[in-house]
């Protein structure tokens, strides 16, 4: 097939193509500029299910690459890879656009076309930034997708959308900044920008980073990494953002966004810098149980329905942090298959808050009360995706936690022991907020006659509730997929570690057995078949 | 010393070309009426002095006076370029305010011509007479409009500030005289690099050229006389006479060795500050043009950035290869002139007559009012921020890079800091364009289009600054010229 030579460059720039379409079209011409975009976005997504043939399963390293010379001095190249993690993370961003333009049908009423418009750029900043194989072009599409994200928050948001939109900003750019110098670091270091090279020399030991240089080169990336997760004190931006952002907004926020902090610290972080990685591993972990505990005790005295929704994700992501830094197989692949739910689950929960703000204007809880009754077929859906929210077996957010939890158990039992109160936590706050909202009686008379699900609305929900199913039952068909590349990643890690380790002096006392017990867990029984029998 | 043959007059043909138009101009006025055909031939005068610069053979002239080689040329097109760019510019905005344009251009022009000499100078009294010529003609252009107030302010303030620079500048050259007993480059070059006279000098030359190019401490006229100017005027001196007087600052600070053993602090600090008075300042204006006024301060810090990496190279023992930051310090001269003068256009055709529209407020909901302007003055503002795909972006790479190699990490560091503090205020003037709604009724004299002369300037330097930001190679590939090296042969 032609284009699968080239399909990561499709994937980028389709939507950008799409975006330049949509600039044809008469700015009043709303139902046409919806449709197109819908269309855009579908066969985006489209394309992007020939991953899942293209990608080979078990064998390591990346695959589709593109390469190309961009600049030449200093050498930037256009080089796009592609492996387990990276294309269930592109899939998922290219299903929930769609499923954005849909939520958006009636939600957002002016300025459709810049709308749209920016909605398109967005997706080319975030699949440019998982297909990214080269330092530069990644720090290129991170960068590049912050403005259209702000644009959302900040023209189509509520009440301090301007407010919020500065505030997600800044964030974003004083943590990528940092990894620019970063980067400018590393490549001053090694003479590349090309991550597979720099990572080679890294391991043949061409290029040794002293443990302090190492250290701080962790830190500038992390930062970055850990502002956008977001991680426990950084998180500030992430209620304002969250509770500012119109659905679409939030949906692509929470979905992918986040992510990219996640995807980040596995791709770069860990391979590029495994010695510092280990070091600050007990600091990450601490932060990462702070923050799921934590947001799960702000999510449960949140008035506000969508603030607490924002919360959920700062605990959940949380465990994704945690499960990346156990640095078991089993936990990574749990940390990737728990991005995946949450942005399904948590960008579903974010839908049905908007659904509800269509209706009544409002994200304050005790402005409902009640809404089983007008709403049973709202309610239900709600139902489905806050038990898959909190973890219920067979469905999504189950497995992604179980796994962390799993993997973490086996080097840091008290680690897991933490973590595992955020999920008692998340019920707690799930459940008693959704019984506020739909159970007991109707408190507001305007809430009687509120209208229940449309076609439009059932069809999105009933999508995202079959895909939430699918994943819980069948969970296998993901980790099957990236179990070899969190394996690469370890062993990426392990190599170089063991070669650091070697040396004696100067390693803290705790490296060398814990690089021991990794190496013996990620030679255990391929996980993909054991996730498999729950 | 031999009487100047035709070599020595090619060497300054630039020069000529720029002067002759200028004059031509003046003697033009009392015949033509037309001020199109003012334009025109103003527009023909300024590219035809670069256009010479093909004919202009490099090497010494005039016993060593002046030095053509591929590092004035580039300045020389840059130079010529803003010079074209600013008098299309200004066109239409002669003709709302109501100035007459021949001397405007022939003003242009001359400017221009001094600063192609600053560019070549290979003698410190020739720099002089550049740094001179370039002044004078700059001090009446900042009280063109003579009935404004402001303008008067911006001239007057210009002008005694810039001739107190102006003494130090020469005071400055005495001393290095008096310790050397030569006032070539040459042959400072060798001169005693421990010697307190030299050094003496050489700060007090530093002094006068921080404050052409806005280094604090010497940045306080900035704002003022930016406001104050007619705003192409303004478009011109952010551009223009700062890339000259660093191309001056190259040629005196990277090849006089006495300098780059000593200088390193000099310019870190200067670098340092520079970038804080910028930033800090810029996030407090509620006016466009004094915003941009103290961008443009801040901008010049970056450049310092890299002029201390170049220091540090070029310092004997550090084995540092100074290609890049010099490099960085074109690359970025380019870049921040195109997109300066593209934003002080936009803002002059935004203004309305008499500058009036000119306070970010007024800006609100041009989003939708004007869509091509605001969509472009965005791409300038992000170039300035140094987003990835528009020409400032490379900019700060480079200059990132070049400080990275040169061991300057805190430097570095403070750069990311500022370019954060950045970040604040170009995004607000954004927002304000996309996500403000205009309180009340939009005034009926206000600006409703870009007139066509300001659209194909806007539209010139955006392609340029995002082709700047796709395809940086061939420009790339000039700047990183072995040759643009100086070096004191």
């Amino acid at each position: 097939m032609e284009l699968s030579g080239h399909l990561l460059s499709v994937l980028i720039f389709f939507p950008g193509f799409g975006a330049a379409a949509l600039l044809l079209l008469r700015g009043d011409d709303h139902l046409w500029i919806r449709r197109l975009t819908f269309v855009v976005s579908v066969v985006e997504f489209v394309f992007s299910l020939f991953l899942l043939r293209a990608v080979p399963i078990s064998a390591p390293g990346y695959s589709l690459v593109e390469f190309g010379h961009w600049i030449s001095a200093p050498p930037i190249n256009y080089h796009l890879g592609v492996d387990g993690i990276s294309m269930f993370l592109v899939i998922l961003t290219t299903f929930l656009t769609p499923i954005c333009v849909l939520a958006s049908w009636h939600g957002v009423h002016h300025r459709i076309k810049e709308f749209h418009f920016t909605l398109l750029l967005l997706e080319v900043g975030v699949v440019g930034v998982f297909l990214s194989l080269d330092l530069f072009l990644f720090f290129l599409f991170w960068e590049i997708m912050l403005i259209p994200m702000a644009f959302l928050i900040g023209i189509w948001g509520h009440e301090r959308r301007l407010y919020a939109a500065m505030k997600f900003v800044l964030y974003t750019m004083a943590g990528s900044i940092l990894m620019l110098v970063g980067i400018i670091w590393l490549y001053n270091a090694t003479g590349s920008f090309d991550l597979p090279v720099i990572q080679q020399m890294l391991h043949d030991g061409v290029v040794t980073l002293s443990t302090r240089t190492e250290m701080l080169l962790f830190l500038a990336f992390f930062l970055a990494f850990a502002i956008k997760v977001p991680l426990f004190p950084l998180h500030t931006w992430l209620p304002d953002a969250h509770v500012e952002a119109p659905t679409a907004g939030s949906v692509i926020l929470a979905g992918v966004l986040l992510k990219m902090g996640t995807y980040g610290m596995i791709r770069f972080c860990l391979p590029l810098f495994p010695e510092a990685s280990h070091r600050a591993a007990p600091y990450v972990a601490v932060l990462a149980i702070i923050g799921i505990i934590y947001g799960a005790l702000v999510a449960m005295v949140q008035p506000n329905l969508k603030k607490l929704v924002a919360y959920s994700s700062v605990s959940h992501l949380g465990f994704v942090v945690l499960g990346i830094f156990a640095f078991q197989n089993i936990s990574m692949q749990g940390a990737v298959f728990q991005m995946l739910a949450h942005g399904v689950s948590t960008g579903a929960l974010f839908l049905l808050v908007g659904m509800l703000y269509e209706r009544r204007h409002t994200f304050e809880i005790a402005e409902y009360g009640g809404l089983s009754t007008p709403m049973p077929r709202l309610a239900a859906f709600f139902l489905f995706v806050v038990l898959s929210s909190m973890g219920l077996p067979m469905l999504n957010g189950f497995v992604g936690e179980y796994l962390i939890l799993l993997g973490t158990y086996h080097v840091h039992w008290k680690w897991a022991a933490w973590a595992a109160t955020g999920v008692i936590l998340s019920a707690c706050y799930l459940l008693w907020s959704y019984q506020r909202v739909f159970f007991g009686e109707v408190t507001h008379q305007k809430n009687r006659e509120l209208p229940d699900l449309d076609t439009r609305e059932k069809w999105i929900l009933a999508t995202v509730a079959v895909v939430t199913l699918w994943m819980g039952i069948g969970s296998p068909f993901f980790t099957r997929r990236f179990a070899v590349p969190c394996q690469t990643v370890l062993q990426q890690m392990n190599r170089s570690f063991a070669r650091e380790a070697a040396l004696p002096a100067s390693v803290p006392s705790v490296a060398p057995d814990s690089s021991g017990r990794v190496l013996a867990s990620t030679s255990m029984a391929t996980s993909s078949e054991r996730s498999g029998t729950r | 010393m031999t009487p100047p043959g035709a070599q020595d007059i090619l060497r300054v043909l630039p020069e000529l070309a720029w002067c002759g138009a200028g004059v031509l101009l003046m003697l033009l006025q009392p015949f033509v009426k037309n001020r199109q055909a003012l334009t025109f031939i103003s527009m023909l005068g300024a590219s035809a002095g670069t256009l010479v610069t093909f004919k202009a053979a490099f090497g010494e002239g005039f016993g060593g006076l002046v030095q053509f080689d591929i590092f004035s040329l580039f300045f020389h097109w840059l130079i010529g370029l803003v010079a074209f760019l600013v008098i299309l510019a200004s066109d239409s905005y002669l003709e709302r305010e109501n100035l007459d344009a021949a001397e405007f251009y022939a003003l242009i022009l001359f400017a221009t011509a001094g600063m192609g000499v600053l560019a070549s100078a290979q003698e410190l009294l020739t720099a002089f007479i550049g740094l001179e010529m370039s002044s004078i003609s700059s001090y009446i252009l900042a009280g063109y409009r003579r009935d404004s107030i402001k303008s008067s302010e911006s001239a007057v303030k210009y002008f005694l500030l810039g001739s107190f620079a102006t003494a130090f500048f020469l005071y400055g050259i005495a001393l290095v005289y008096g310790a050397t007993g030569s006032t070539n480059l040459r042959i400072l070059a060798t001169a005693d690099p421990s010697s307190n006279l030299v050094r003496l000098g050489l700060s007090l030359i530093l002094v006068g050229l921080g404050f052409k190019v806005a280094a604090a401490p010497f940045q306080v006229w900035t704002p003022d006389v930016y406001e104050g100017a007619p705003t192409p005027v303004t478009a011109l001196f952010s551009a223009g006479p700062k890339a000259a007087t660093f191309a001056l600052l190259l040629r005196i600070f990277a090849t006089i060795h006495a300098a780059t053993d000593f200088w390193f602090w000099a310019f870190w600090i200067l670098a340092a500050l520079t970038m804080f008075a910028g930033n800090l300042g810029a996030l407090v204006q509620s006016n466009i043009k004094r915003l941009l006024a103290y961008s443009s301060i801040a901008h010049a810090g970056y450049i310092l950035v890299a002029m201390a990496a170049i220091t540090t190279a070029k310092n004997s023992d550090s084995g540092l290869d100074p290609g890049t930051a010099y490099a960085a310090v074109l690359f970025y001269l380019l870049t921040y002139s195109l997109v300066s003068v593209g934003a002080f256009t936009i803002v002059s055709d935004l203004g309305g007559q008499g500058e009036r529209y000119v306070n970010t407020d007024d800006f609100a909901g041009l989003g939708t009012r004007q869509p091509f302007a605001a969509a472009a003055l965005s791409v300038f503002l992000l170039s300035l921020l140094g987003l990835p795909i528009t020409a400032g972006f490379f900019g700060k790479l480079y200059i990132f890079t070049a400080a990275i190699k040169s061991k300057l990490i805190w430097l570095a560091i403070l750069m990311a800091v500022n370019s954060i503090i950045g970040a604040y205020y170009y995004l607000r003037v954004i927002i304000v364009m996309y996500m403000h709604e205009y309180k009340g009724n939009v005034p009926a004299d206000a600006p409703t289009s870009l007139s066509p002369t300001t659209a194909m300037v806007v539209i010139v330097t955006v392609l340029a600054t995002i082709y700047l930001g796709l395809a940086p190679n061939h420009v790339l590939g000039i700047v990183l010229d072995p040759n643009l090296i100086l070096s004191a042969r």
